[in-house]
């Protein structure tokens, strides 16, 4: 049901059954290290390319996945997932190994809440009983499509942020399959804001406005406060777009600092010279929520959160042709049953 | 464009945004590239002194001494220790020639799995291309004034 | 001959700092600094201002890549003293000839025997 703006309530509560994750070794090591299911650590994952290297982180997330719940893949209903690359080709070379219908998704960073988002629509209609959302990027892949050779001599700005090399899948089912695990409660789908960023290389700043339209559409919508969450998660803002997205809900009159977190501030070590700004790609909330976050909800340390994925929508052909950057940003209400 | 919510034009989106990001260490990063930078051209002459002291002819030296470090540059860049240079050296590492062979080397190994002629052999000119095109078509121009000017004297 | 040593430092050292400024005050790619420095070089040679640089610097003014705009430039200007109207065509590229050839086959070869490998 449609209320607001923007929002939909799940009237059917959507359950989240399980999630899995699989990341890079930088990853692996890092802060969160311990909550990652799997942790490779040869970032080529024993493949002689990048691409072929992230279609293996995927399809080890969903194969992992698969196996805590002691299913096959011909069980699964639908399958919504999405990475950074071009044509989306690491998902589509993991899904040619899983013969689940599969629908592919760009929504660059913001794809893994664009992707549960669906999957919880899916469910809740009642179209499907076992969908898995599922979302990966990876550090070489990224820098090969976007930036810079990794080899180049080059030094990266303080603002720039460091892909995340991972995949982090959640499988959603209905309200009745019992257990107590979080539901879905809302979704508040973004759209599109520009505020004439140009630099690639503080892609917070492009994202932040996208953020904030989507925080403060779906706070009006649903009549809660910021107060209301243990936690608004956002995906990967960095150091820079935390900032500033905290000061444009604060010039709106709305407070999020006490209750706002981000996946790229938390997965990496922030003093390390390379991650700059913090964690982005696909793979950063994707990781960081499959992981840590729930298990957080599971273990009722948290119990209501909104958790938020931006994505920045540019191409290196549009930024060649000096365009800005028009970003995204979607937002989904996980919360324990009372 | 303008949104419901936010209230500042892009123009001062873009001000403000300048004024909260993290700066470069500026001084700091100059003292670097300096230090490589300048390093990088003592090795070049050490190596043009040695060919002098060869009895080699200076303009032979000189030519040398560009390959010599063109080949360094292409070497460390192989076994992956230029782009630790790089890293902390910034344009230390990036305006000397060797910085010119890393910009050769670095691209054409990754997209080596796409193939040595259309994957190495098309991108090794990505970032160098542009040096090559600009500094020869610019030399073409000179080329011409000066002789115009000869034709004229 | 510490003396020389300490020009070139300096020179190349000066050479570089402006690029580094460029990069972190502008927001210029490395590939389009490349390209205004070795331009800078065609042209500062041309009207003269480049060659008292070199002089002074020596390695520090020929080894950053406005050293390469430097033999371009000279090489055009001397063929052109020389064979006329030519020497526009055959003087930049047969003075830098060893450093392109060098270019291309290091590039290759050490392009050839390299693996991709994450920082």
């Amino acid at each position: 049901m449609k209320i607001g703006k923007q929002t939909i309530k799940l009237q059917n509560t959507p359950k989240i059954l399980e999630t899995s994750s699989a990341v890079g070794p930088k990853e692996g090591s890092g802060p969160l290290g311990i909550y990652f299911d799997i942790k490779c650590s040869d970032v080529f994952y024993g493949e002689k390319t990048f691409e072929k290297a992230e279609t293996m982180f995927m399809k080890s997330a969903i194969d992992n996945l698969l196996y805590k719940l002691n299913l096959k893949d011909d069980k699964i209903d639908y399958i919504f997932a999405g990475d950074l690359l071009n044509q989306c080709i690491a998902t589509g070379y993991c899904m040619r190994e899983l013969q689940i219908p599969f629908f592919g998704l760009y929504g660059a960073c913001s794809t893994f809440v664009e992707s549960l988002i669906l999957s919880s629509l899916f469910v809740n209609s009642g179209y499907g009983d076992k969908v898995i959302a599922a979302a990966s990027s990876h550090y070489c892949s990224a820098e090969r499509q976007f930036r810079l050779p990794l080899e180049h001599g080059n030094q990266k700005s303080p603002t720039a942020q460091y892909t995340v090399t991972g995949c982090g899948a959640a499988l959603v089912v209905p309200h009745s399959f019992g257990k107590k695990v979080p539901s879905v409660t809302y979704v508040t789908p973004g759209r599109i804001i520009d505020m004439g960023i140009k630099d690639m290389s503080n892609m917070g700043a492009a994202m932040a406005p996208a953020a904030f339209d989507t925080i403060i559409t779906h706070l009006k919508d649903t009549e809660r406060t910021p107060e209301y969450y243990d936690a608004i998660i956002t995906g990967d803002l960095g150091k820079e777009g935390t900032d500033i997205l905290i000061d444009l809900c604060r010039d709106y009159g709305v407070d999020i600092s006490k209750v706002h977190r981000d996946c790229g501030k938390e997965i990496f070590n922030l003093n390390d010279r390379d991650v700059n700004a913090g964690g982005s790609g696909c793979g950063c909330i994707a990781t960081v929520f499959s992981s840590f976050f729930y298990q957080e909800l599971k273990e009722k340390r948290l119990n209501k959160i909104l958790l938020v994925a931006t994505g920045a929508l540019m191409s290196p052909i549009s930024i060649g042709q000096g365009e800005s950057i028009p970003s995204i940003a979607h937002a989904i209400a996980i919360e324990n049953e009372v | 464009m303008e949104y419901d919510k936010i209230k500042m034009t892009e123009k001062e989106y873009s001000e403000y945004v300048e004024g909260k990001a993290k700066k470069s260490p500026l001084f700091k990063n100059i003292a670097f590239a300096f230090v490589t930078g300048g390093f990088i051209c003592i090795i070049g002459q050490i190596i043009s002194n040695i060919c002098i002291s060869y009895d080699i002819e200076a303009k032979d030296a000189s030519t040398i001494s560009v390959v010599s470090l063109i080949f360094l540059g292409a070497f460390l860049t192989s076994i992956n220790l230029y782009s630790k240079i790089g890293k902390y050296a910034g344009a230390g590492s990036v305006i000397p020639i060797t910085g010119f062979s890393n910009s050769i080397v670095a691209p054409a190994i990754e997209y080596k799995s796409e193939g040595y002629i259309l994957g190495l052999g098309s991108n090794m000119f990505k970032i160098a291309g542009p040096v090559l095109v600009y500094s020869i078509f610019s030399s073409f121009i000179v080329g011409f004034i000066y002789w115009l000017i000869l034709l004229v004297k | 001959m510490l003396m020389e040593y300490l020009k070139v430092f300096i020179t190349g050292g000066i050479i570089c700092s402006i690029g580094q400024v460029l990069i972190d005050k502008t927001k210029l790619t490395p590939a389009r600094i490349l390209v205004i420095f070795v331009v800078l070089g065609v042209i500062f040679t041309a009207i003269g201002i480049y060659k008292p640089i070199v002089d002074f610097g020596k390695a520090g003014a020929t080894v950053p890549i406005s050293g390469f705009g430097y033999s371009l430039a000279n090489g055009v200007m001397e063929a052109v003293k020389e064979k006329g109207f030519m020497g526009i065509f055959t003087g930049g590229v047969t003075a830098t000839s060893a450093g392109i050839t060098a270019a291309i086959v290091f590039g290759y070869l050490g392009a050839l025997v390299a693996k991709p490998k994450v920082k």
